[in-house]
């Protein structure tokens, strides 16, 4: 989150804390219960005199679903009574796997994804399964359901599952 | 407008999107189920990273075309992708190879150009480079399978290499956008590219139990509009919807 966030006036900060609360329930449309303010692709929020900007980046370069996070992000606001908003790109710093919040983590494993370990390691070592907690685990392949994660096979309890890789 | 600006940033945006479309003709093809996953993910990380620069190219030109009018309803001849991109996929030795080389040699440049004088161009070179490391390592993964696997199999990754190696040198040429590039700190030397490309793909061919083939002639002119057969074939299917219906959009 870009310093913004915290350096306005109270006046201001009340007003965005009402936008990020609607933007909390704007959610990745392939993890429907991972909000984009949890996955860290929120990066900014900015109130321009005729409208609100809200800044968002990509995960991956050719992730599809930023087209309908864009119409997302701009009903759910317009439903909250912001009619004028855009919606704006931004790719550097590129996003990273450390900007998922503790809870985005927390989803992540509810839904069977396995989140990421560290970002130094790109096949991570240390990956528990997310439904026995086991650490024998193998990776089947590095491209999986989705850009962003991993198809691994757990020893234990031998259930396949995603794990949302380091990037 | 600068000209050699444009035409550099139209360049890779012409590599990315005609590799990826090349890319795509394995989806639902591929030898294994994971494979095919494996290559529709990095076609769709070609194609995005292809329309953040053909955008930006359209940016540059100024003259009101977008990314859809760059990708979709130019001729061959205005394309400036390198020929190694438009060959067809062949075997799958054939496509891995030339992932391999074409991953190794954007693993080197977009290394550059995260440094790059161009904002816009550093922004996306900072995420490519870390989807470039993914694919590069899957396609290396390859290369050592096939070359060091079965006879028929390295035969095949032998006979892949030989049959695209005349065309890598047209990766490192340097024209007049290349050098101006140079000069204002936007784009890395294609020689100094050269130099770190080769020490990799030597380690690997070696790894992989293959001999470097020997370069007897070379082919070049994508970069300048001058392509193969195979590249009208490849925009007639890739262009096939915008041409019959102009302007369609969802």
């Amino acid at each position: 989150m870009s310093d913004s966030f915290v350096n306005d006036s109270i006046e201001a900060s009340v007003s965005k804390s009402r936008i990020l609360a609607v933007l909390e329930k704007v959610c990745d449309p392939e993890i429907p219960t991972l909000s984009i303010l949890d996955l860290g692709i929120l990066r900014d929020v900015i109130c321009h005199p005729k409208h609100l900007e809200v800044v968002i980046t990509p995960t991956y370069c050719g992730c599809p679903a930023m087209k309908t996070i864009e119409f997302d992000v701009i009903r759910a606001l317009d439903d909250a009574g912001y009619k004028e908003v855009k919606v704006t790109m931004q790719l550097a710093p590129p996003w990273t796997t450390d900007w998922i919040s503790k809870r985005g983590r927390a989803m992540l494993l509810k839904e069977g994804i396995a989140p990421p370990v560290e970002s130094k390691d790109s096949l991570g070592q240390g990956i528990e399964c997310p439904r026995c907690t086991s650490h024998d685990v193998s990776l089947i392949s590095v491209f999986g359901s989705t850009a962003c994660k991993s198809l691994y096979r757990c020893g234990s309890c031998f259930e396949p599952f995603d794990y949302f890789k380091c990037h | 407008m600068n000209k050699n600006h444009y035409r550099y940033v139209l360049r890779l945006g012409d590599n990315a999107l005609i590799l990826g479309q090349r890319m795509t003709e394995w989806c639902g093809h591929s030898p294994l189920l994971e494979e095919d996953i494996a290559m529709a993910n990095c076609a769709l990380d070609h194609v995005g990273r292809a329309r953040l620069l053909l955008s930006y190219a359209a940016e540059l030109e100024g003259e009101g075309r977008s990314e859809d009018d760059l990708a979709f309803v130019r001729s061959d001849r205005e394309f400036e992708n390198f020929l190694l991109c438009e060959l067809p996929i062949g075997d799958y030795a054939f496509t891995m190879a030339r992932q391999y080389l074409l991953d190794t040699y954007h693993y080197h440049l977009f290394t550059e150009l995260v440094s790059s004088s161009d904002e816009t161009l550093s922004a996306i070179a900072q995420k490519a480079i870390k989807e470039t490391t993914y694919h590069m390592d899957r396609s290396r993964d390859w290369v050592l399978r096939l070359g060091d696997g079965s006879e028929e199999s390295h035969e095949r990754m032998q006979v892949a290499l030989e049959g695209m190696w005349n065309y890598t040198e047209e990766l490192f040429e340097r024209d007049p956008v290349d050098v101006q590039m140079i000069a204002e700190a936007i784009g890395p030397d294609p020689e100094w590219l050269h130099s770190k490309w080769q020490a990799d793909i030597n380690a690997t061919i070696k790894k992989a139990t293959l001999s470097v083939p020997e370069k007897k002639w070379s082919l070049s002119g994508g970069r300048n509009g001058l392509h193969t057969e195979a590249m009208g074939h490849l925009l007639s299917e890739m262009q096939h919807l915008q041409r019959t219906y102009p302007g369609l959009s969802w």
